[in-house]
């Protein structure tokens, strides 16, 4: 951590202290910027429809009830079920666990051939891998949906996973390679004298090297994967379909009376598998970045 | 030998009709009715179908008045995967026939007299090519006006009949403080006052000419920009924070007398039932200044499946939509009323009385017109054309003239 | 033979994936090109018009103004993410005592699904509802922060809460990066009696030059994928004045059923993104060969 505070002591230490104060301060004033959302969705969530049809949208609540979160969880109804959002959370998970390993595993594999094994248009072909993160997805939708039907994986988790997948490789491809680039080539070639293999070197040195930046892979790929809905609700039917469309089913209804508190405590429902990565694996990020992922 | 003959016969006629009982009726149904009341209302035709035998496999998508479930149609569609029934309306209908997508359910329409029961441009509706190919659910009545029947009472205000009588009573209301027109800036919304405008002011034919025929003429003629300039007078009588504001909420400042009126379909109704208001007392509800009915049928399109079990379930569910209960049943909780004409409306409210008995009068006068806002006059196309400009000119200071120029061009550039 | 799998080895590890890129990628950006030369309506139709949908696209008032706003968000929402995340990332580096809690403040809004949280923007933004209505309660009658109901300006309520989403994320590269940082070369700098704000513009701040990368492609990404947000937060609104091509597109392709416009103006999208990108990535990855 850049360290200036140890050599700032010769110094007036009210300046210091004004210094720390400011700090603190504007710290505080992004906190609230950020928290404000959070805050409307929490304090929505906490009160009754009555309340939230008589009061203003962003008070706190005057009688605070947890009925919005029962309904959302158990019986919200996404469409004739009224289940709320409890069924199609494991619709997610076994969607976006393969997702994610997989990709985290090819990117690791490519970024490491990019990065440590350097042969001639090694770079051409990392642009040409990475410029699939910039396709809107709307753009592939289709072409891709006749390509599931053909291949007879339209509607199944497994033609879900395999979408993204493929999307995911440009990201973890980046990570990757950015990572490995910081370590000597000297390691590679010290192992290829003793005749290690391509893999071997890959399952032995690097990988054990890698857990910073799996982490901060799989975080952003869980992230942007759990939270798609697009191609959730274009390539699963009745059965497999992810929290986020019934997330979707349930705040977004057109000419039906909206249920503001459910809609709110159903979004943070559905986003704390997400929360809680991030929560929990907060330390390892930093800590992955820290050893020199992203740097060049 | 004669009753051999029979025996065998009869046996034969026996298994083939259980040959035919045994494809058990399936159906994957693509909607957006998510919402609580609406999902009640399709689970009673789930539970008919459920009933006869069939399996109903229920695939909601929400949003957008059914943007997203668009989205997903296409590429199940496209996947060779689609849906046994898809809740579609207007103009999509036969837009998804001409691509080959859609299957005959002539049989069933036939079976049950739906020709008798459904008034003659609604069965247009449902027809691609001259056979039976949707069944409708409901009518919905766009071109409603609702207001606080306190506030009226007040300011000694009736139900207008006409604009110029909205516009007095609404630069009174303007002077006491309260807003005229409670409104949701999204163009949706927007394009729903319009077209109720747009009726009231030039009348039936005049609508049809522009909304349905798109003639050049009519779209660039002086009754237009007095539409627009109507529309720019109700800009006036809407609060400042109207932008983007959903249209529940516009329905709440109504109810809780913020607002006097709001123009709005007759879904408007079920958010003042939910909140306990009583028609008639609490709130009332009217057609829009103007003569005519414009309605909003919702229907599911059968889309052409493999396999007996599906087919079977198109059938039924057809044969089902368009039964007397579920007509009955559904509208009553939906705030709609039934397409069929000859359901009894006696547990009916109001509002659903006056809205049967325009629909017929309308239907008799030749006033029976589809809503371009909803779908249900023109292609996306072009009806989204004409919504980007009563949207642009309601959002901007645009002159009407200039409105109706850019009304006309953006039609001949969407076609 | 084992010599010439091994020798070849990195290629052909990266060829499925190169091989993913080119029917995927590259081959859908062909089929949406080839769809923009017909008259497809609901579904693709393969028989070739000419130019006739960039003729439409070009004539089109609502397309105008959705090319403006991505170059004002665009911009906008990179560069802003992209200070925001450094400034707070610097400023976190001081050894903040409850580091781990606002880090995560900072880093959470990623989490949520924008349909929500765009909600929840619409009313805090909303003059009547949110937060002109608060201040104003509090006595400053003065006080007018109506950006998203007013046409000129709505775009930029969109810059607030995509930054609001994107930049914790931002932050998170950037801090990371500010402690890979080799300490001994900031200490002698610091013998050498050079001022801190010097060191941290010469130093370290062109020494992680590829993190700037990474952000600019993760923002890059988010900036033409920003579909959700726009919906939830303005509908597009007020008129069409919040429009962005994504959503342009989106509209065109499946609430129009107007699949030729709608592969055009994603044509015209990706030119846009190649012309910017392939410069960078260009530039970037040539440095790297040294």
């Amino acid at each position: 951590m850049t360290n200036f505070a140890h050599y700032s002591t010769t110094h007036v230490s009210v300046k210091n202290l004004v210094l720390r104060w400011l700090l603190y301060a504007v710290l505080a004033l992004f906190a609230f910027y950020y928290m404000l959302p959070l805050f409307v969705m929490v304090t929505t969530s906490l009160k009754s429809l009555e309340e939230i049809r008589t009061g203003s949208l962003i008070s706190l609540p005057r009688d605070v009830t947890f009925q919005a979160w029962a309904t959302a969880w158990s019986s919200a109804c996404s469409g004739i079920k009224c289940e709320g959002l409890r069924p199609y959370f494991w619709n997610s998970v076994i969607m976006a666990v393969p997702a994610v390993l997989i990709s985290t595993f090819i990117g690791a594999l490519n970024g490491y051939a990019v990065a440590q094994w350097r042969f001639r248009g090694a770079n051409l072909l990392f642009a040409l891998i990475l410029f699939g993160c910039f396709i809107p997805f709307q753009v592939v939708l289709l072409p891709m949906a006749r390509l599931l039907g053909q291949m007879g994986l339209a509607g199944s988790i497994p033609g879900l996973i395999m979408v993204h997948v493929i999307y995911g490789i440009g990201f973890t491809t980046l990570f990757f390679r950015n990572y490995y680039v910081t370590i000597p080539p000297e390691l590679v070639k010290a192992a290829k004298i003793d005749g290690a293999s391509f893999f071997r070197i890959f399952f032995s040195i690097f990988l054990p090297l890698s857990l910073p930046i799996i982490v901060v892979t799989i975080i952003w790929q869980f992230t942007q994967i759990w939270n798609d809905f697009l191609f959730g609700v274009s390539f699963s039917e009745a059965g497999t379909q992810p929290v986020t469309v019934a997330l979707n089913n349930i705040v977004n209804s057109t000419t039906g009376v909206k249920e503001y508190n459910v809609d709110m405590a159903a979004a943070i429902i559905a986003a704390s598998p997400t929360l809680l990565v991030y929560i929990v694996a907060g330390k390892y990020f930093i800590r992955g970045l820290t050893a020199g992922s992203v740097k060049g | 030998m004669k009753s051999k003959f029979l025996f065998a016969a009869s046996a034969a006629l026996t298994l083939s009709f259980a040959g035919i009982a045994k494809a058990e009726p399936q159906a994957e149904v693509l909607h957006w009715w998510t919402s609580g009341g609406e999902a009640k209302s399709v689970a009673v035709l789930q539970q008919e179908f459920a009933s006869r035998g069939g399996t109903w496999t229920d695939m909601p998508v929400a949003g957008g008045g059914g943007d997203a479930a668009m989205t997903a149609l296409r590429a199940r569609v496209l996947s060779g995967n689609a849906p046994t029934a898809v809740q579609l309306k207007g103009p999509a209908i036969q837009e998804w026939y001409e691509e080959g997508a859609l299957s005959d359910i002539s049989s069933v329409a036939e079976k049950n007299g739906w020709a008798d029961v459904l008034p003659a441009s609604i069965a247009g509706h449902m027809k691609c090519e001259g056979k039976w190919c949707a069944a409708p659910v409901n009518v919905h009545r766009i071109d409603w006006i609702w207001a606080n029947a306190s506030v009226l009472a007040d300011n000694g205000i009736a139900m207008p009949t006409s604009w110029d009588e909205f516009n007095a009573a609404a630069d009174k209301l303007m002077a006491k403080g309260i807003t005229p027109l409670a409104h949701g800036g999204q163009a949706w919304q927007d394009a729903t006052v319009f077209e109720a405008v747009a009726l009231g002011i030039g009348g039936p034919e005049f609508f049809h000419k522009a909304f349905v025929e798109l003639d050049q003429a009519t779209l660039k003629s002086d009754t237009m920009v007095k539409v627009f300039d109507q529309m720019r007078k109700l800009r006036g009588y809407v609060d400042s924070n109207f932008s983007g504001r959903d249209w529940n909420l516009a329905t709440a400042m109504v109810m809780n007398g913020e607002a006097a009126f709001q123009i709005m379909g007759d879904w408007a109704k079920g958010e003042f039932l939910a909140a306990g208001k009583r028609p008639g007392i609490d709130f009332l509800c009217a057609s829009t200044p103007g003569e005519g009915f414009l309605y909003n049928v919702d229907s599911f399109a059968m889309f052409d499946v493999k396999g007996d079990d599906k087919q079977a379930g198109q059938m039924l569910l057809a044969e089902l939509i368009v039964g007397q209960n579920f007509q009955k049943v559904f509208n009553m909780n939906k705030g709609s009323i039934p397409a069929r004409v000859d359901v009894a409306l006696d547990d009916f409210d109001t509002c659903a009385h006056i809205s049967a008995q325009d629909m017929a009068t309308s239907n008799a006068g030749g006033s029976l017109l589809p809503s371009y806002a909803h779908g249900m006059a023109l292609r996306g196309a072009q009806s989204g054309a004409i919504t980007d400009v009563v949207t642009a000119h309601f959002n901007s200071d645009m002159s009407s003239s200039e409105a109706v120029n850019m009304l006309a061009k953006s039609i001949a550039n969407s076609l | 033979m084992i010599t010439w799998f091994e020798k070849h080895m990195p290629k052909i590890v990266l060829a499925p994936s190169f091989l993913i890129a080119v029917i995927f990628v590259y081959g859908f950006i062909g089929w949406t090109a080839w769809v923009s030369l017909t008259r497809s309506r609901l579904l693709p139709r393969y028989d070739l018009h000419g130019f006739i949908q960039y003729e439409r696209l070009f004539d089109s008032a609502r397309w105008d103004t959705a090319l403006n706003n991505l170059y004002i968000f665009g911009f906008l929402f990179i560069v802003i993410s992209t200070l925001l995340g450094l400034i707070l990332a610097i400023l976190l580096d001081q050894k903040i005592r409850t580091e781990g809690v606002i880090r995560t403040i900072y880093l959470y809004p990623m989490a949520l699904s924008l349909i929500v949280t765009g909600t929840a923007w619409k009313w805090i933004l909303n003059p009547g509802l949110g937060l002109e209505a608060t201040v104003r309660g509090f006595g400053w009658t003065d006080f007018s922060f109506d950006w998203l109901v007013n046409p000129d300006k709505a775009i930029y309520t969109v810059v607030i809460a995509s930054v609001w989403q994107a930049s914790g994320f931002v932050m998170a590269l950037f801090l990371a990066g500010l402690r890979s940082i080799d300490q001994e070369v900031i200490k002698a700098a610091q013998i050498d009696g050079i001022p801190t704000w010097r060191i941290y513009t010469s130093i370290i701040i062109p020494s992680m030059a590829s993190i700037f990368l990474s952000a600019f492609i993760v923002l890059a990404h988010l900036a033409i994928k920003s579909f959700d947000l726009v919906i939830a937060l303005t509908g597009g609104g007020p008129g069409f004045a919040t429009d962005l091509p994504a959503t342009y597109m989106y509209t065109m392709a499946f609430s129009r059923g107007d699949l030729g416009q709608a592969a055009s103006s994603a044509m015209v999208m990706m030119m846009i993104i190649f012309a910017i990108v392939v410069p960078y990535l260009y530039s970037e990855l040539r440095a790297k060969h040294d």
